[in-house]
């Protein structure tokens, strides 16, 4: 009997290395080059965004060093202009919370807002700080820098005078400079690490694990879309989630004729990664739109990537009927905001639900047996 | 009676088969529990969330804080009691109760096999599986070789049923023609090796849909065909060593290989057993080696009542499966009697649910941020099933109601994906759901679903 069984497992194993060896070239055929995938995310997403932040903050130092050595009208719009510039291209980053800006919690030194000003206040005051701790995430990063910037007096003047010759023109200043070199210094660990190590062992982790790079890569933007975009930019400060609208939690609150700019951004921003547009000017390449397309066309199921570009289409659309102004836009007529967030909604539906059902990744965040 | 069943319920075979299942059953019971406990899934299932989701009239069922650890002991310790054959009818009670207890604590974790292994567990209770190689049998001095034929073949029909059903319920046309949900999972194992590759193949997905059916509705009469028995049960190692590589299911294969064990030959279990004698010989350092009597095991005391009970449960589960037959609608949308029914792996689907709190006065609403209450298992599992948004919805409108919000209604917009299709709205948008009540009644705030598998 137990012959028998040998004989069994010996002839299925036999059979399926027969098969194996004459498949494999076919097989590769309709698979994903999910490597290609990861490539072109990393070499002509990714990196080059790193390094045009890294360049913009750049140049915001030195505009900041400039503003802060000589306080005046012009030094001060300098600053802001390269200040926008930085806080513009972070858009393009914000989404990518994996490798060395996950190990860092990057993003939460970055852009966590409404900034909190009386922390900064007492930190200006005190003259000592540490920049990095966790309970100065709401003190520091762009939203920190636009308040010193733009939010510490109701007029240009008023501003230029606090660090001309206010009674804390010194602490603020330091502060100030202190800011922007936290956020180069961040930005510049973790494009080190890109353009050091790290872009190997990412682009080689195409496994199907919750703690693969394809599958980090997808969860992040995601998440991104959803909390960073939808409901930060949006949702949140049009109260979707509370009893009214919460004005303050706007991003760019004191410099709020720019604040749709930015969730324009963030929005394009996932747009382009979707569909593997280059941040440089390298050709588009592979891309979860190319994923998803080639899984649904073996599958014979529908196409989800229109589904997807149209659904974002129509957030582009409803957000560019927007004041530019979302603290104006929410005091005149909230309801188009909803409207906004509605339209956000559903592309989180089709990513959340279709697209993670489509691509059947192990998710990082459910560890139980299935049956 | 029938003279044929009366001398069917007289018939007695080797009561070895009997004996090495509760050894192999106890034993895997017990390295279940270890297992639960070192994954962490105690504190993350049971003991981290605020919330659970109750099964419908067993509400009253909790968690218990950190006595939920144990009742995990209790539980693995009657596995292993039972393994042992020691106080074994009293250790086999209380591991149906604690583990049916752990299973009914939050329905979130429901799994056909969980369900398996309570139903089991209680036919077990009836059965004189301690009467040879236990504890039990060493303590009397007393060895039945023979135990009626009725007690091994109810573990078969179970396990027939389990089978034959989860072949019946791939007799869909989503299942057989559209190769759903193979198509989505088995090209999504590319990173195994050289089965990744295979499984690439577009024909592969149809060959797994065919052969899981065929196998599932065929195995359990070549398992009992003398002829086929050996091939069956070679079969039955490679589906579940195979589907073991393929999906996280955890402790199922081998619960199923093992049990399967009783439709081979008892001289397969007689053999096991002289080999675990030798093993254990050492034993006989400590208990003195005693005279055990053979004899012929009769049935029990109340061997009629024992029948009857068995024959109950084992009609159930022949009718529960069919329960969906009193719902409209398409079943694997609704779930309508989708559970306790041997729907094994059967769908791939997924929803996003977002509840909207009203007051009806005002008409003023926010909405609610679903990690705030659920985990995300939790959350992941809610949005796809109605019962769970109903409770869930309960469970929102008494927190804001407690928190002061005047009027409240309850309304979800929820949006569901089956087998690769397109999501699609699922819940009544304007059906408040506060003012909804649990029951065994059709839910008419489901949508109708487009494009239904026949």
């Amino acid at each position: 009997m137990k012959k028998h069984l040998l004989f069994l497992l010996a002839a299925c194993t036999i059979a399926s290395c027969d098969t194996d060896s004459e498949s494999v070239a076919e097989t590769n055929a309709d698979s994903f080059n999910r490597k290609a995938l990861l490539e072109h995310t990393a070499d002509n997403i990714i990196i080059p965004a790193y390094q045009d932040l890294a360049a913009d903050l750049a140049t915001l130092e030195n505009s900041v060093t400039a503003f802060t050595a000589n306080p005046d009208n012009n030094s001060l719009l300098t600053a802001r202009t390269a200040f926008f510039e930085a806080y513009l291209t972070w858009q393009y980053v914000e989404m990518f919370n994996i490798g060395k800006a996950e190990e860092i919690l990057y993003a939460f030194q970055m852009n966590i807002y409404p900034t909190n000003i009386t922390d900064i206040q007492n930190n200006i005051t005190a003259g000592s700080y540490n920049l990095s701790s966790p309970n100065n995430n709401d003190a520091v990063g762009f939203p920190a820098v636009e308040y010193m910037l733009y939010g510490k007096a109701d007029t240009d003047a008023a501003i230029v005078a606090i660090y001309s010759n206010g009674t804390q023109a010194a602490g603020s200043k330091t502060y100030l400079n202190d800011l922007v070199n936290q956020m180069q210094g961040l930005t510049t660990t973790v494009l080190n690490d890109w353009t050091g190590s790290y872009r190997n062992s990412f682009v080689n982790s195409t496994g199907n694990s919750a703690t693969s790079a394809i599958n980090q890569l997808i969860n992040d933007y995601i998440f991104y879309f959803e909390k960073g975009l939808r409901a930060n930019k949006i949702g949140i400060p049009a109260g979707v989630f509370s009893n009214g609208a919460l004005t303050t939690h706007v991003e760019s609150y004191y410099n709020p004729a720019q604040s749709k700019e930015l969730a324009k951004k963030g929005l394009q921003a996932s747009v382009d990664f979707f569909n593997g547009t280059s941040y440089n000017d390298a050709p588009a390449g592979e891309s979860f739109a190319n994923y998803a397309r080639t899984l649904r066309t073996n599958a014979n199921s529908s196409d989800l990537t229109l589904a997807i570009n149209n659904q974002m289409e129509s957030a582009k659309t409803k957000l560019a009927t927007l004041n530019p102004n979302f603290r104006e836009q929410i005091a005149a007529d909230n309801s188009q905001m909803t409207l906004t967030y509605d339209e956000m909604q559903r592309v989180v539906v089709l990513l959340k639900v279709d697209l993670l059902q489509t691509l059947n990744i192990n998710v990082d965040y459910v560890d139980s047996d299935g049956d | 009676m029938n003279s044929n069943l009366q001398s069917y319920l007289n018939s007695t075979i080797s009561s070895a088969p009997l004996a090495v299942f509760r050894i192999g059953f106890g034993l895997m019971m017990c390295y279940g529990m270890i297992r639960f406990w070192a994954h962490g899934w105690i504190e993350s299932l049971y003991i981290e969330p605020s919330f659970h989701f109750s099964y419908y009239g067993f509400e009253w069922i909790k968690p218990l804080g950190h006595f939920t650890y144990l009742l995990f002991i209790t539980c693995g310790l009657a596995a292993l009691f039972v393994a042992l054959g020691y106080k074994y009818r009293i250790a086999i009670i209380i591991f149906f109760l604690s583990f049916t207890y752990i299973e009914l604590m939050d329905k979130t974790t429901y799994l056909n096999h969980y369900y398996f292994i309570s139903v089991l567990s209680f036919l077990m209770i009836f059965l004189p599986a301690h009467k040879r190689f236990s504890v039990d049998s060493y303590a009397s001095a007393k060895a039945y070789v023979t135990t009626p034929r009725w007690t091994l073949d109810s573990i078969k029909l179970l396990l027939a049923t389990v089978y034959f059903y989860a072949g019946l319920a791939k007799l869909n046309s989503d299942w057989l023609l559209r190769a759903m949900p193979l198509k989505i999972w088995l090209p999504s194992k590319y990173d195994l090796p050289i089965l990744g590759d295979l499984l690439q193949l577009s024909w592969m997905p149809h060959a797994f849909s065919w052969s899981g059916m065929l196998y599932d509705l065929f195995i359990p009469f070549l398992l009992i065909y003398k002829r086929t028995r050996w091939l069956a049960f070679g079969l039955v190692v490679i589906f579940h060593v195979l589907t073991r590589i393929l999906f996280p299911i955890g402790m199922f294969p081998f619960v199923m290989i093992v049990s399967a064990m009783v439709f081979l030959d008892s001289s397969v279990h007689e053999r096991i057993l002289s080999f675990l004698k030798k093993r254990i010989g050492f034993m006989h350092t400590y208990f003195p080696k005693k005279e055990i009597t053979p004899t012929s095991y009769n049935g029990g005391e109340q061997p009629a009542a024992a029948i009857a009970v068995v024959s109950f449960i084992l009609f159930l589960q022949l009718a529960i499966p069919f329960r969906y037959l009193f719902y409209p609608g398409t079943l694997y949308w609704t779930e309508q009697g989708y559970r306790f029914s041997w729907r094994v792996m059967l769908m791939e689907k997924m929803g996003n649910a977002q509840f909207k709190i009203v007051n009806k006065e005002t008409g003023k609403s926010f909405y609610v941020n679903n990690t705030d209450f659920l985990t995300p298992f939790q959350e992941k599992q809610m949005s796809f099933q109605p019962d769970f948004i109903l409770q869930y919805a309960h469970y929102l409108g008494d927190h804001f109601a407690a928190q002061g919000h005047k009027n409240v209604q309850v309304f979800v917009d929820a949006n569901v994906a089956l087998n690769g299709r397109l999501s699609q709205p699922f819940i009544d948008t304007k059906t408040d759901l506060y003012q909804v009540k649990e029951s065994f009644q059709h839910k008419n705030w489901i949508l109708p679903f487009h494009d239904e598998p026949k």
